[in-house]
């Protein structure tokens, strides 16, 4: 397999389109092939989704479109969308014998630009270029609005022609496969003009995309917007549009995660049930619904964006102590102040703590999570900004730490906490980022006054939330990879996954100390509510303070971090009553949010790595 | 003369493939796509087919002797094996997995087995290969 150069593409579209084609069926595989090379496009075949992704990856501008099938056996096909979509943002067309309402519905939703039915006619790949196109005409309109482009005005011009002729021999473009009339109908002028706007093209990298998460942390999820992610990114090339994208793609992301979390923690044996019948509000699981959480949350800003961290708290309605509205939130847009889950106004605690709002409430656990089945739902989705309660942020700093996601996991450094704590950071972390964060994290925890290590742990995890970059790569990375103990500098990581992570990480770090003894009291009180996908999340750090949701345990233990990030919901963060821990947490996690700790570049490859399923 | 013989009983059993429900449009679209740069390709694909096919069967054979059976599972193999059919036009083969899966999901293990039967009857090599040996050797 391999890539094709783009410039003879260029002269000649669609011929030479480079294709990626993955499917587990060798005969498909095959005709596939053969069909797509009849259509003078380039073939490049995969029987595996892990090598597609890994071709993906090898080379970033390689492909131009990839089809897949959606059933296949190391990894589901709508996953790799997702991924695909995220790092690469290549137009993905999703293939199968299956052609329920259901599964089509599905697959839009993950993002595919298209669902074809098998047998695939040839027919049908002929016009699977006009996808290309469609997203090339979207850049450079993107790119167009931009003012503050330099180097748009060529594009301009040059698009403009493009669209022109493309206007012209749309007709015959769209009557037949006559690709040989598109042929001549393009000037070759003006088709090189539309790629050269390729350069433009926007792709997710894993460092442009840790700022993305560091943003939207910063800017707490309830606030996010496209436009103040892209100010304070600060990247001069990037177009509103190009992150409004993938903001979308990042909640989706984290909401679904967050369901899976769920359905994880529940084949987990993961006490959701537990939190569940405590949460009201089951409003829990949205994926969209982070910003939920955030209305109730005090400090509200937390939420996680939209998707993962539904956890939504749960319960908190019911109960004050639900902190629940931890984690749910998916780890998605930590932008918020991280503990946007805290939807009841219980959060109270720990503004930041988006987590768990409920715990925010009820004091009772700390780390939000453990209402009774001890989970700590721990806030991990929140991404930590605001942990508005020490507890929350407790949770989040751990979870940061925890979190894989790529950018800011590594950041958090709980490393005290973190080495005996799973290495959340799945993979990212693979080094404890001994930066400066993770410094400044455990010290303050270690400054925390309380005597449950907890609060400690909170302000490592405060640290860690303002972390929690939407990491949702991290969160797939947590999945598989590795959890690094030493869960970097919980660097607020958005992911409020990662935070859950992280927390377990720490938590069980601080259980040691001390604090398990309170954090389980608080988990208890909190966690009432904690959904029981929150739970996963949490679930893990709990094991000392018993609250950690099975859901987050899978995260971290297994250094899964998958679990991690649905089980975000049920962070519940204890409540701390120490109010010194409360206010300085916050300073903690805003700083951490600040993006003060240098990231290093090894991490992030580590990170990537992690994130990609490896 | 031989040859035109040859060429006439393969045409006829073709037919008859298509006549009884055994194959339907896809075999024609692969038919299309054997080029001069791939003039074996009908054949090549055929014969990935059968190995790939005679694998699902096994695998799915086993599945059912599997107690307590995992219908789950069952409904998956079945899928597979319904996605792979329909690459070669495989009709017959397919609407066979298709029963299977209502089968499956209707928790009917006895079915299954008497679905599996057929199918294998379905796939039957003679069926099919037959019918692209004497075209490849002819041409």
């Amino acid at each position: 397999m391999e890539s094709s150069f783009s410039s003879p593409r260029n002269d000649t579209f669609p011929a030479g389109l480079r294709v990626l084609v993955v499917d587990d069926d060798p005969t498909w595989l095959k005709i596939l092939e053969k069909m797509l090379k009849k259509c003078s496009y380039e073939v490049t075949t995969c029987g595996l989704a892990r090598d597609a992704l890994h071709l993906l990856r090898q080379k970033k501008d390689g492909y131009d479109i990839v089809i897949s099938d959606v059933n296949m056996p190391d990894m589901d096909g709508f996953r790799l969308l997702e991924h695909v979509g995220l790092e690469m943002d290549l137009p993905v067309i999703m293939m199968s014998v299956d052609g329920e309402t259901s599964r089509v519905m599905k697959g839009v939703q993950h993002g595919a630009c298209d669902y074809l039915l098998k047998p695939i006619r040839m027919k049908e790949l002929r016009n699977i270029w006009q996808h290309v196109f469609r997203k090339k005409i979207h850049e450079i309109r993107d790119i167009e609005s931009h003012e503050s482009f330099e180097g748009i005005q060529f594009i301009r011009s040059g698009s403009d022609q493009y669209d022109e002729g493309y206007f012209l021999s749309a007709d015959d473009l769209t009557s037949s496969r006559k690709r040989k009339d598109v042929d001549n109908k393009y000037d070759d002028k003006d088709f090189a003009d539309l790629s050269s706007t390729k350069k433009a093209r926007v792709v997710w990298s894993v460092d442009l995309h840790q700022k993305f998460v560091k943003a939207v942390h910063q800017i707490g999820f309830d606030k996010v917007g496209p436009k103040k992610i892209l100010d304070l990114m600060n990247v001069p090339w990037l177009t509103r549009e190009n992150v409004a994208s993938h903001l979308q793609k990042y909640r989706l992301y984290l909401s679904r995660l967050q369901k899976e979390n769920e359905l994880k923690s529940s084949c987990g044996g993961m006490k959701h049930s537990d939190y569940s019948s405590k949460d009201a509000h089951g409003s829990f699981g949205l994926q969209n619904s982070i910003s939920i959480q955030q209305s109730d949350v005090a400090h509200g800003s937390f939420k996680v964006s939209g998707n993962s961290l539904v956890s939504q708290r749960v319960g908190t309605k019911s109960h004050e102590s639900d902190i629940e509205g931890i984690v749910s939130e998916p780890v998605a847009e930590p932008k918020k102040g991280s503990n946007g889950n805290i939807p009841d106004s219980q959060k109270t605690r720990s503004p930041q703590m988006d987590f768990n709002n409920s715990y925010a409430e009820t004091k009772k656990g700390l780390i939000g999570n453990v209402p009774d089945s001890q989970k700590i739902r721990t806030p991990q989705v929140r991404p930590s900004h605001s942990l508005a309660s020490v507890e929350s942020e407790v949770n989040f700093t751990e979870f940061e730490s925890a979190i894989p996601t790529k950018y800011s996991r590594n950041e958090i450094q709980l490393n005290k906490k973190q080495k005996p704590l799973i290495p959340l950071n799945s993979g990212f972390n693979k080094p404890p980022l001994p930066g400066p964060h993770s410094h400044f994290q455990v010290d303050r925890v270690q400054s925390i006054p309380s005597s449950s290590s907890r609060p400690s742990i909170a302000e490592e995890d405060v640290t860690g939330p303002a972390k929690s970059k939407p990491s949702y790569s991290e969160y797939i990375n947590i999945q598989g990879s590795h959890v690094s103990p030493t869960i970097s500098t919980a660097d607020s990581f958005p992911d409020q996954i990662k935070s859950c992570v992280v927390n377990h990480q720490v938590s069980e770090a601080v259980s040691t100390s001390t604090a398990n003894m309170e954090y389980q009291g608080f988990n208890l009180n909190c966690i009432t509510d904690l959904e029981s996908a929150q739970r996963n999340l949490i679930v893990e750090s709990a094991s000392p303070f018993g609250f950690l949701d099975d859901g987050f345990q899978i995260c971290w233990y297994q250094g899964d971090c998958y679990g991690m990030n649905l089980g975000l919901q049920n962070i519940e963060f204890p409540e701390y009553n120490d109010p010194a821990l409360v206010s300085e947490v916050p300073a903690h996690l805003y700083d951490a949010l600040r993006f003060d700790y240098p990231y290093e570049p090894s991490e992030y490859s580590v990170i990537g790595q992690g994130l990609f399923i490896s | 003369m031989e040859r035109n013989q040859l060429r006439r009983q393969v045409r006829l059993m073709r037919q008859s493939l298509f006549d009884q429900g055994f194959l339907d449009e896809q075999f024609v679209q692969l038919e299309e796509l054997q080029d001069d740069a791939n003039p074996n390709f009908v054949e090549e694909v055929a014969t990935l087919y059968y190995r790939d096919s005679s694998r699902s069967l096994q695998i799915l054979e086993q599945a059912l002797q599997r107690n307590p059976r995992d219908f789950n599972k069952l409904d998956n193999y079945m899928q597979q094996f319904k996605g792979s059919s329909s690459s070669i036009g495989a009709k017959k083969v397919k609407a066979d997995c298709q029963q299977f899966r209502e089968y499956c999901n209707a928790g009917n293990a006895e079915g299954w087995q008497g679905k599996l039967g057929q199918s294998r009857h379905h796939v039957d090599p003679s069926n099919q290969e037959s019918h692209q040996q004497p075209e490849s050797s002819l041409d």
